[in-house]
């Protein structure tokens, strides 16, 4: 009995959930209410998809949020200010991830230095580094460079529909690219961990990182790959973050690292599995986002929402050390 | 002399798994009584209940002529029942300098004072000190301490409540003889002030030392009771076994074609260089005291870290491994010693901690092949009698000596052209060491094994040669019959004895 409420308790919460508010509110149960809350879950999910695998080797990364706003002003650095296309765009935003996250990694590894301080040092470090080519201003279109010309790039077409296009899916114009791949990813970094060797070492390397080198894993190169996915996944939130903006807006992406690491830690408690997995990650990120859009829609004031992701948290965190730890026993 | 604690028809259940059922036992002052019992016999659960971690689910406890009920381990303390757990650093506080952690007990709780004199905390505790014979200095960090050291600490800490009885489990797992000197001399100084001890130990050589009385548990009964001396050591190995398992001699073979082979192989900048060759189909046991460079050997030849100076070949053909991982491509593998900390991975279950080194071969383009995986569990667990539910069992749930056998098992599952073995037989009860040790004789053909050994006895009942190890370096080599023990004795103290020998 206890078994069960603790394997299927979450998803039977989120369940619930979504029968409530479809019963309580007007155009909760519709497609388009659907792909919303997907859509407003996509790049905190892709975050906290790129975070677990940092998780599952035993470390964490606090610089995935800073990571995706460093992405988003690169992106529109490269095609506003160098005047280059979509293609380049990406690819910048891609290789500051990987390069961010090999950082990280090698710091934390051969440096020593503890993971959740060296991440906390680039979250602060990336946070300035952003601000530097514009002098600290937002990135748009026609915007006044530092040196008082004018940028003569915008943002390309192809990367907007990045953040625009939407996919046939049953109903014409339905599922927009950013929920595709939250979903690609969040299949990709699953079947990884769950279902190869790789990943099967890097539950090792967390567990007894010890007990894994002597098995002959590599454990330095499995921790430094674990920062570099985190990287690059945040890299990815962030090019989204600046398709659905259509600029690199220096005050947004304030909450996606809590939110990334809230879906993060909430995903524990789903199938009782006690630790970091990609399945529970992507429940966690879909809970808040159900959550959220119901309240919404049952007119609790926004200001709450803070209030409730919290709350969500803290239940799952117990959930996950209090009850399952008791009957593992 | 009447009892200072008495156990009258204690149960204790988990659920419906009867761990301890109707236990007496009688503690007398100044007696030191063995509690001897194979790993999951229900000794440390007699512990905890003694310690008041967990609540007795029948019978009673008397200490002296009042009932004994604690409801946490603080009142049990308080009563006067102190446990000295396994785990050493459960004893103490590593961040804290020793005359802190031998008054720890002082600074809470009812009567403590607000303010903390660091003065008068080490007279205090040179006190508490004085009377134990602690040779140790106050002023030093935990951190800094020998394991032993901390151990005696952590002994001085729960005396200084003057306790009526003394519980010890498995205080010599972890020290080497001369540590484990020191110890005893200590607990014949609580005897001699009228303590009564409880001695929980599978070590032969501690009970020898030690042992007034004799009491073993077998699948949570009392199943004898060994007072007359001279005490009936064999008996109670029998009793607690619940056979008759005198040790059979083992049949020396001899090693065939040499599969490895070291050339003055260095370990420390002074030390001598080895040299020794591991034939076919043999067992070799090192032993040696802790600390003689066994561990720093095993590591070597598994790439954990590499020699001095001196080379290695295996069949014939340079063997230099970078790292564990090119060891066990060229068929060396180390079951390593200390199995929580460096071989269990607590989060994967049995199947998944036997495949561990070996996923490239339980899997097709990275992917996983459970099943195969499983079925290779499977094999493992008839193979070494493992006592589980199945291969998807949490490593928590099986006994000590279950979890030894599957870090054997990990090891055995593929073939080996060398498997060492560290410590083998750490925290395992002897009918799961013999069990391991018939096995590996039993599989040993094919590939050279090589077991470090501190436990004299234990190589004994195992190996076909014994190799002595003193000072980082090779001493003295025997083949496992007929052999000099006054002389291996004397290599194996080493340097103390040289100018005696």
């Amino acid at each position: 009995m206890a078994d069960t409420l603790i394997r299927y308790g979450f998803l039977a919460l989120l369940f619930g959930l979504v029968i409530f508010f479809s019963v309580a509110t007007n155009g909760f149960a519709t497609p388009q209410a659907a792909v919303f809350i997907f859509q407003s879950v996509a790049i905190t999910g892709i975050l906290a998809l790129g975070v677990t695998a940092t998780l599952v080797v035993g470390g964490f990364d606090l610089s995935i949020g800073s990571v995706a706003t460093s992405a988003m002003m690169a992106a529109a650095y490269v095609m506003v200010v160098l005047e280059q296309n979509a293609f380049v765009a990406v690819i910048a935003c891609l290789a500051i991830g990987a390069l961010v996250g090999l950082v990280n990694g090698l710091i934390i590894v051969y440096m020593r230095v503890p993971d959740l301080l060296a991440t906390l040092g680039m979250m602060f470090l990336l946070l300035g580094l952003q601000r530097i080519p514009t002098e600290g201003r937002s990135i748009a279109a026609g915007m006044t460079l530092p040196d008082g010309s004018t940028a003569g790039g915008t943002f390309s077409p192809n990367f907007l529909a990045l953040g625009r296009h939407r996919f046939d899916f049953f109903l014409p114009d339905l599922v927009p690219v950013s929920v595709v791949v939250l979903i690609v990813l969040a299949i990709l970094i699953w079947f990884f961990l769950e279902y190869t060797r790789f990943g099967r070492m890097m539950y090792a390397v967390g567990s007894n990182p010890r007990a894994a080198e002597l098995a002959g894993a590599p454990v330095k190169a499995y921790k430094i790959w674990a920062y570099v996915i985190s990287g690059v996944f945040a890299s990815i939130g962030g090019i989204l973050l600046a398709a659905r903006l259509g600029r690199g807006d220096i005050a947004s992406g304030n909450n996606l690292l809590l939110d990334a690491v809230a879906a993060a830690l909430i995903g524990f408690a789903v199938l009782g599995a006690a630790k970091p997995n990609a399945f529970g990650t992507a429940i966690g990120a879909l809970f808040v986002g159900v959550l959220l859009q119901g309240l919404t829609m049952m007119n609790v004031p926004y200001y709450t929402q803070d209030f409730v992701k919290g709350a969500v948290l803290v239940i799952a965190l117990i959930f996950t050390f209090s009850l399952s730890g008791r009957t593992s026993r | 002399m009447p009892a200072t604690f008495r156990i009258v028809g204690l149960g204790k259940s988990f659920g419906p798994n009867r761990v301890l059922d109707d236990v007496s036992l009688e503690l007398e002052p100044g007696k030191v009584t063995v509690l001897m019992g194979a790993n999951g016999a229900g000794k440390s659960t007699l512990v905890k209940v003694m310690s008041g971690v967990h609540k007795q689910s029948g019978g009673s406890m008397m200490l002296g002529d009042q009932a004994f009920a604690p409801a946490n381990p603080a009142e049990a303390i308080n009563a006067g029942v102190v446990t000295v757990h396994q785990n050493i650093n459960d004893g103490v506080v590593a961040s804290l300098d020793v005359a802190t952690n031998l008054t720890l007990d002082r600074l809470s709780g009812r009567g403590a004072r607000l303010l903390f004199s660091p003065r008068r905390n080490r007279r205090e505790a040179a006190e508490v000190a004085a009377r134990l014979g602690l040779d140790v200095n106050l002023q030093a960090d935990i951190a800094s301490l020998s394991l032993a050291d901390r151990q005696m600490v952590g002994i001085a800490r729960a005396m200084a409540s003057e306790p009526k009885v003394m519980v010890l489990d498995e205080p010599t797992s972890s020290l080497s003889s001369a540590e484990a000197d020191r110890l005893f001399a200590l607990i014949e100084r609580l005897r001699d002030e009228g303590v009564a001890i409880l001695y929980i130990s599978h070590r032969m050589s501690d009970i020898r030392r030690l042992a007034d009385r004799i009491v073993t548990l077998r699948d949570g009964r009392i199943t004898g009771v060994f007072a007359d001396q001279p005490l009936d050591y064999e008996g109670a190995v029998d009793a607690m076994l619940g056979r008759s398992t005198s040790a059979d001699a083992v049949t020396v073979r001899d090693g065939g074609e040499a599969i490895l082979s070291i050339s003055d192989l260095r370990l420390k900048p002074h030390s001598a260089p080895i040299s020794l060759a591991l034939g076919d189909g043999e067992i070799v046991a090192i032993t040696g005291l802790v600390g003689v460079g066994k561990t720093l050997l095993a590591e070597t030849l598994f790439g954990v870290r590499r020699p001095l100076s001196g080379t290695i070949a295996l069949d014939g053909k340079p063997y230099a491994p970078a790292n564990p991982a090119d060891a066990i491509a060229a068929g060396v593998f180390l079951v390593a010693k200390d199995r929580a900390e460096s071989g269990i991975v607590a989060d994967f279950n049995l199947a998944q901690n036997i495949s561990l080194p070996f996923l490239k071969r339980f899997s097709h383009l990275t992917t996983m092949r459970t099943g195969a995986e499983r079925e290779a569990a499977r094999q493992q667990i008839e193979n070494l009698s493992i006592v589980c539910r199945g291969e998807r069992d949490a490593m928590n749930t099986l006994s000590g000596g279950n979890q030894q056998k599957v870090m054997v098992g990990r090891w055995v599952s593929q073939p080996a052209r060398v498997l060492i073995l560290d410590e083998p037989f750490q925290g395992v009860d002897i009918a799961a060491r013999r069990d391991i040790a018939a096995k590996l004789r039993a599989s040993a053909d094919g590939r050279a094994t090589l077991i470090f050994l501190t436990e004299l006895d234990e190589a004994l009942e195992t190996a076909d040669r014994i190799l002595v190890m003193s000072e980082h370096t090779i001493v003295g080599e025997h083949r496992n019959e007929r052999l000099d023990m006054d002389r291996l004795l004397a290599e194996v103290a080493g340097g103390a004895t040289k100018g005696a020998a």
